[in-house]
């Protein structure tokens, strides 16, 4: 047998106008988990999509148990034994989990399903591996950690030996990532071969046997994880030193700007109140920060105060005026600029082009638009002066389209659009999910540098060390209360932690915060 | 049993196997993801195909065999005639509401042309858009009963959906490519074939409700009307029915029940209400209109219908 389980050598991909692909040579061993780092737009996803059969490559083999393979599709990769769990989970939410897993390789006589020998043989994986799962639960129901299971159990249930895991903790909550590096580290136990897309460095760290780095569509390196640092890796990655702690000076607050006064808003997935009662203000100059684990009711507090969503009972001021019922166009106008967590729904029309998605609140502005008709010219310039400023990167300018676009552009492309409205309250939650070290570090100076500038900044985030690096105040919120209060200087992760899950609670005044 | 409840029954059930056939079409085009809004045209073009045949299929043959040649007619022709949607919506991506708009408008007309350009080969003078037909041998009676092979045939095929659907591999396959096309071919499923084979199963089915629709209450037909709206409120059905072949079936009698009021309006005591025969034709579309206001809410509509699929879309 081969050394290599995987070899792609001298892999190189062209799309029209870019190189993908240049030239890259990955090894994977047996056993190993491998991780592959790189920049949004490093190319790391064309490189796992040809060894997935996604597209062919134009220059380079690659090598299975050091045989010359062709992988032509999906189907060529899984009868090679090669599986991949997506980022974005390719489950069919109506199915039971058992139907997701069985989906295409269903045991069945003359057409007729027989899942009873595939419960066996999924039980049977579930228990060799931890992976915990429930056959007959619907996968709509079922938690985003229970979906990645089920995810693993696809691949492990085709037999795969080779298991490509595409940015695989960006969905998750940092619990549910300390299972899956013990699941990963019990795979690799078991002979099976990893390979681990991720720019998270920490993760790397911990679970990584070897790494390789891509930048820019070129092969760097592969590097040993114990002979190296998070540091030596992220220079790497982006190619120059990467500060990895935040620089800023200690916070001036001012006067209040944002205060929220007993609000309660319904559920969005439930008929219970997600948020009770909640009691807060944000400051001019501060950073004040929302942590809990995902579902607490930070997504409906944010929802209420941006004005997507109705609250029940409570009040919301900006800058001294009642804004509790008002339109979301009016709170947008009167000082409010929110950064959403869901880029996608909430923060941009993908399908628009750049300019038209950097206007998309102001195009009534007399400086844009006159009779009821769009100044296009106007548009254009002013695009491409935030495009400069904010340093967004994109094929066709102005013109393209926001589809087209990776996740770390498409963010910046926002948060230009967001703080060049020149707002007195910034909203900004999870602004650097599922984003590159680079990417993350650009994000952070724009916040701060605008509470620098005297802005109040509401930030909501599940990340433990981006609550701790970024914020000057730390509120904690478990099942829709505020259950903590914090200065970020003198809190610990820990104890943050026990808030979050409930261990430990305190009663919120407002009169902490003067 | 009153002789009013009696025709209720009657025409509930000969309404009701109609609706039930195109609402289980609907159901298996919009499980694989495509929505096809061209029930109605394909209802006409079956109708149209079965009953030309049983005009010219020779009188001597068994009654068996006439019945099967062109009830099998009715069922390829609104195959084919689906074809074009399937063609148009999965192949060239277009919008399926479009396309099927189209084919219901042309439906009508290519039957028109059809029909009069066929009665004129019998007397030259004649361009009667009325087909005439003999019905005699698809009725029977059980007690005091009418009924006619297609009610036996749609409980057949009603148990027969249900089994496909949620049983066999082609079922799990189907409703995934509804679903979430991506995930079915991320695990090697032929998107595109699936959404093919739901269309193809959609026209057969609308098919033969055409037919059924016209053979077995009447000897002649015009074809100026269509099918009357029947494969649009057999989408309601579908809907009402939450893509489910058990509840489209008790979906399609409720709303038979509104149909036939029009039938029995002068026969029982709703004619103490003095209300015009058009009143009572509305009633389906209204009660349609209710239903759906209610019911469209908490919809279990397959996710991924009506987009085009496209490989290179994430």
């Amino acid at each position: 047998m081969a050394d290599y389980v995987i070899e792609m050598l001298g892999i190189s991909k062209y799309f029209p106008g870019i190189k993908a692909n240049d030239n890259i040579t990955l090894q994977l061993k047996r056993g190993e988990i491998h991780a592959l780092l790189g920049e949004n737009g490093a190319g790391k996803s064309t490189l796992m999509s040809i060894l997935f059969g996604l597209y062919q490559p134009d220059e380079g083999v690659i090598k299975k148990d050091g045989q010359i393979v062709k992988i032509n599709n999906p189907n060529d990769a899984n009868d090679l034994r090669i599986g991949m769990v997506h980022q974005h989970f390719k489950l069919v939410e109506c199915y039971s989990v058992l139907d997701n897993i069985i989906l295409g390789v269903e045991p069945n006589v003359a057409g007729i399903l027989h899942k009873q020998e595939a419960r066996e043989k999924i039980m049977e994986l579930s228990k060799k591996y931890g992976l915990q799962i429930d056959p007959d639960a619907i996968v709509e129901n079922i938690t985003v950690g229970m979906q990645q299971r089920v995810e693993i159990l696809k691949m492990l249930y085709r037999d795969n030996d080779v298991l490509i895991f595409d940015e695989p903790t960006a969905v998750l909550t940092p619990q549910e990532i300390t299972e899956l590096m013990q699941i990963m580290k019990k795979l690799a136990a078991e002979g099976k071969s990893i390979l681990f897309i991720s720019h998270k460095l920490a993760e790397i760290m911990t679970v990584a046997d070897r790494c390789s780095v891509l930048r820019k569509g070129k092969y760097i390196g592969t590097v040993d994880i114990k002979d190296t640092t998070a540091e030596g890796l992220s220079t790497m990655m982006v190619g120059r030193k990467v500060n990895l702690k935040l620089d800023k000076k200690k916070a001036t607050p001012g006067e209040i700007i944002l205060d929220v006064d007993n609000l309660t808003v319904s559920s969005n997935s439930s008929k219970k109140e997600a948020v009770k009662n909640v009691s807060f203000n944000v400051r001019r100059g501060e950073i004040v920060c929302i942590a809990g684990i995902e579902g607490n009711g930070q997504a409906e507090l944010i929802q209420a105060i941006t004005g997507l969503t109705k609250q029940k009972s409570g009040k919301i001021v900006l800058c001294d005026k009642d804004i509790s019922h008002e339109s979301i166009r009016y709170r947008s106008e009167h000082g409010m600029s929110h950064i959403p967590e869901d880029r996608h729904k909430h923060g941009l029309v993908l399908d628009y082009d750049l300019a038209q998605n950097i206007v998309l609140q102001r195009y009534r502005e007399p400086e844009f638009s006159k009779f009821g008709f769009i100044k296009f010219d106007a548009v254009k310039k002013y695009a491409e002066k935030l495009i400069k400023k904010f340093d967004v990167r994109c094929g066709q300018g102005t013109d393209t389209i926001v589809r087209s676009m990776s996740g770390g552009n498409q963010q910046k492309a926002i948060i230009a659009r967001e703080i060049d409205k020149n707002p007195e309250l910034l909203i900004t939650v999870q602004p650097t999910r599922g984003l590159d070290v680079g990417a993350i570090e650009y994000i952070h100076k724009a916040i701060i540098e605008q509470r620098d500038a005297g802005k109040a900044v509401l930030l909501v985030s599940l990340e433990l060390d981006e609550v701790l690096n970024l914020s000057d105040r730390i509120l904690v919120m478990y099942e829709g209360e505020l259950v903590g209060e914090f200065k970020s200087s003198d809190v610990t992760t820990e104890t943050l932690g026990l808030y979050m899950t409930g261990a430990k609670k305190d009663n919120i005044t407002k009169e902490v915060t003067k | 049993m009153s002789a009013g409840l009696l025709i209720l029954i009657k025409f509930t059930l000969l309404s009701g196997i109609v609706l039930m056939y195109v609402a289980l079409g609907g159901c298996f085009s919009e499980h694989s993801g495509v929505i096809n809004i061209a029930l109605e045209g394909v209802m006409v073009i079956g109708a149209l195909f079965g009953i030309l045949t049983l005009c010219t299929l020779p009188k001597n043959l068994p009654g068996f065999l006439i019945v099967t040649i062109s009830i099998l007619v009715a069922m390829i022709s609104g195959m084919i005639y689906s074809s074009l949607l399937a063609f148009a919506s999965i192949n060239l991506k277009a919008d399926q509401t479009i396309g099927g708009t189209a084919l219901n408008i042309l439906a009508t007309a290519i039957a028109l042309v059809v029909v009069k350009h066929y009665n004129s080969t019998i007397s030259p003078d004649a361009q009667s858009p009325k087909l005439n037909f003999d019905n005699s041998l698809f009725i029977f009676n059980v007690g005091p009963f009418t009924l006619n092979v297609f009610i036996i045939l749609g409980i057949i095929l009603l148990i027969v959906s249900h089994f496909v659907l949620y049983k066999t591999r082609f079922g799990l396959h189907l409703r995934a490519c509804g679903e979430h096309p991506q995930a079915a071919d991320s695990v090697g499923i032929n998107v595109y074939k699936m959404r093919w084979a739901g269309v193809l199963i959609s026209g057969a089915l609308a098919g033969i409700g055409g037919m059924a629709y016209i053979v077995p209450s009447v000897q002649d037909w015009n074809f100026e009307v269509g099918v009357g709206g029947m494969g649009f409120l057999a989408l309601a059905v579908m809907i009402f029915g939450k893509w489910n072949p058990g509840y489209i079936f008790l979906g399609s009698l409720f709303f038979a029940v509104f149909k036939s009021l029009a039938n029995i309006y002068d026969s029982t005591f709703l004619a103490n209400f003095h209300l015009t025969k058009e009143i009572y034709s509305m009633m389906p579309f209204i009660a349609s209109l209710i239903v759906l206001m209610f019911t469209s809410k908490n919809s279990k509509a397959p996710k991924a219908e009506g987009i085009p699929y496209d490989k290179g879309m994430r």
